[in-house]
């Protein structure tokens, strides 16, 4: 069966997970958790450290073991890895590309492997970077690194590509190349993107979902228009902050003599009476989500 | 599509230094003795204006038919000499090229990288199996054999500065029958060696650091501990030979040429029985006689056993992706 008769055949999402769960010991890294992802989204899963964010991603490529329902463009990652990453790709964090590899030998691999590679999408790409064919990785910088693995993988006709923490430790530049390049020469409405960070602000205006992670569970899983939909900021003079803080907010703080309240599912109207209505930022959204995460 | 010449070209991509440079420098040191050898005879000859050992100048004058075979098969010697040294320089590049395979790059995290392939972990174990088994004997004997050549054309062209004609000698020597002959045992030794090749990709894919310490520690404390029991008194594993040469099998078999000395090759079955005849080199190596081995029990306890722990160290590449996790 070809991709193609498989994505018209399969009405099911591209994600589709129920009752994961995984434990390390005594610590539950996934506790039940289900969602479902449909394709030509870019999904941002987002939680402090230790949330099960990272496992989530390995169950999904089939790199560790788990308990409960998971299946990834129709196949289980348990079972059928190697089918899966035919059409999956993977960037987890700058330091994983074998340092020993020459530039032209890492190419010359995928596209020995890889059905669905195109040197010449690789080639074009690097073009636009320093990168030179006869270079090995210990010899190029972490951003350069990124570039590289980046290249190989734009270059895989892939359905799904799963990011965990691609730009730690790379200079803005190179993390805003890195996402520009994404959005410009790679992301189209038969891909799916899912993607890891703590730099929240660098990834937000490029997101179409989002999905919190805390202690192994889902604590919120929205499209970015449903959450634009449903919280609301509210910069409130003093006099009324007593009004604000009857409604519920789920987070209050302070600014030039001001207080900012952050509201869930309250009607525009009600807040607009209190004061300036804004968009709430994902940081402020995680923020106020995860208060209490660490105490 | 078949990935696993590919994958046989990553394995060389990534050791070449072991693959290719350890041999090449291990018979260029012979080389380059060679060339000390014939300079330093040269400059005694020319200082004391007397001739010391063997004479070249005498030997134009007496040569015989006996004596040209005598060289000859000398030189076939000297051919598996070449063969020989470098496969000790073999034995330890294989040996921790195993150990390393299946754990190094899970410790430097590159494994998410090769994971991140469309590469099935069973592709992937034997990939390295066979660069042991296969790849890495027959490039070594390549580069001996290129070596064992440039040495043949050295020692011709002094022993012609001489006046003596080497013609007779090379062509009563046998390098083409001998090469076949020593890549016919190739596949022999390979069947020989699975068993340690099982053994160190084994560790190599399960240990989360130190796979030298488990590998060979962890045999060697359980033969002096069986040892220990057996002197107290205490139940033990009565076969304390036998142990040990379990514990070689696991350890030593891809040591090119190990099969030789192994008790099995020399009972029952008479043409199994291997001696090296000095006198005619090329002939003991006939694969009549090294195919023999094929007829032992041990050898095949190896097959299998090596290929339990090859399926073993493939589930393990499944499950164990980080050492840090």
């Amino acid at each position: 069966m070809s991709a193609q008769d498989q994505r018209s055949q399969d009405s099911r999402p591209l994600i589709h997970a129920r009752n994961l769960s995984k434990q390390y010991g005594t610590t539950k890294a996934l506790d039940g958790v289900g969602f479902d992802i449909e394709a030509g989204r870019i999904v941002g899963l987002i939680g402090p450290n230790g949330a099960g964010k990272t496992t989530a991603l390995k169950a999904i490529l089939g790199l560790t073991d788990f308990q409960g329902e998971l299946s990834v463009l129709g196949f289980d990652p348990r079972k059928q890895r190697t089918e899966l990453m035919e059409q999956v790709c993977f960037i987890a964090d700058v330091a994983v590309l074998p340092r020993w590899i020459r530039v032209r030998e890492a190419i010359e691999f995928v596209a020995g492997v890889h059905p669905r590679f195109s040197r010449e999408k690789c080639q074009a790409f690097l073009a636009h970077t320093k990168i030179a064919p006869g270079m090995r990785v210990r010899e190029l910088s972490k951003g350069m690194i990124v570039q590289l693995h980046l290249a190989l993988v734009m270059a895989i006709d892939a359905r799904l590509l799963v990011l965990d923490e691609p730009t730690l430790g790379l200079d803005i530049l190179y993390r805003k190349s890195f996402y520009e390049s994404l959005l410009a020469d790679y992301f189209d409405e038969n891909k799916t993107i899912i993607v890891t960070t703590h730099q929240v602000e660098e990834v937000e205006h490029i997101l179409t979902d989002l999905m919190f992670v805390r202690d192994g569970k889902i604590v919120l899983a929205a499209s970015m228009d449903e959450v634009g939909d449903r919280y609301a900021e509210v910069m409130v003079n003093p006099d009324r902050a007593d009004a604000a803080r009857a409604l519920k907010p789920l987070n209050e703080r302070q600014i030039f003599g001001k207080s900012i309240f952050l509201f869930d599912g309250i009607e525009r109207s009600r807040l607009a009476a209190l004061g300036e209505l804004h968009k709430p930022s994902v940081a402020d959204l995680f923020v106020a989500t995860m208060k209490g995460t660490y105490a | 599509m078949n990935k696993l010449p590919l994958l046989l070209k990553r394995e060389y991509w990534e050791h070449r230094g072991g693959f290719l440079w350890a041999p090449i420098w291990i018979t260029g040191a012979i080389l380059i003795l060679t060339v000390l050898g014939i300079i330093s005879a040269e400059v005694f000859r020319s200082n004391a204006h007397v001739q010391i050992g063997f004479s070249l100048d005498e030997l134009r004058r007496s040569i015989s038919a006996e004596d040209i075979a005598k060289a000859a098969n000398g030189l076939d010697l000297v051919q598996l000499v070449f063969v020989g040294v470098a496969s000790v320089g073999l034995f330890f590049v294989t040996f921790f090229y195993l150990l390393g395979a299946l754990y190094d790059d899970r410790r430097d995290r590159s494994v998410l990288f090769w994971k991140s392939l469309p590469i099935s972990d069973t592709e992937t174990v034997a990939s390295k199996a066979l660069t042991a088994m296969l790849v890495m004997p027959l490039i070594v004997l390549a580069v001996a054999t290129l070596a064992y050549v440039a040495f043949l054309v050295l020692v011709s062209v002094w022993i012609g500065a001489h006046g003596l004609n080497p013609l007779p000698a090379v062509l009563g020597s046998h390098p083409i029958g001998m090469l076949l002959r020593l890549i016919a045992i190739v596949p022999v030794t390979a069947l020989w060696a699975l068993p340690t090749v099982g053994w160190l990709l084994f560790w190599s894919a399960y240990v989360r650091s130190k796979p030298f310490l488990w590998a060979v520690l962890l045999p060697v404390v359980a033969l002096i501990a069986n040892a220990w029991l057996g002197a107290l008194g205490a139940p033990h594993f009565g076969g304390n030979l036998h142990l040990a040469s379990i514990l070689g099998r696991l350890l030593f078999s891809v040591m090119p040429g190990s099969w030789a000395g192994a008790d099995g090759i020399s009972i029952g079955n008479e043409h199994v029985t291997f001696n090296m005849n000095d006198d005619h080199v090329v002939s003991s190596l006939d694969p009549s006689h090294i195919y023999g081995l094929l007829a032992t029990p041990n050898l095949w306890i190896g097959v299998v056993g090596g290929l339990v722990l090859l399926f073993c160290a493939v589930q393990l590449r499944q499950r164990r992706v980080e050492t840090s996790v």
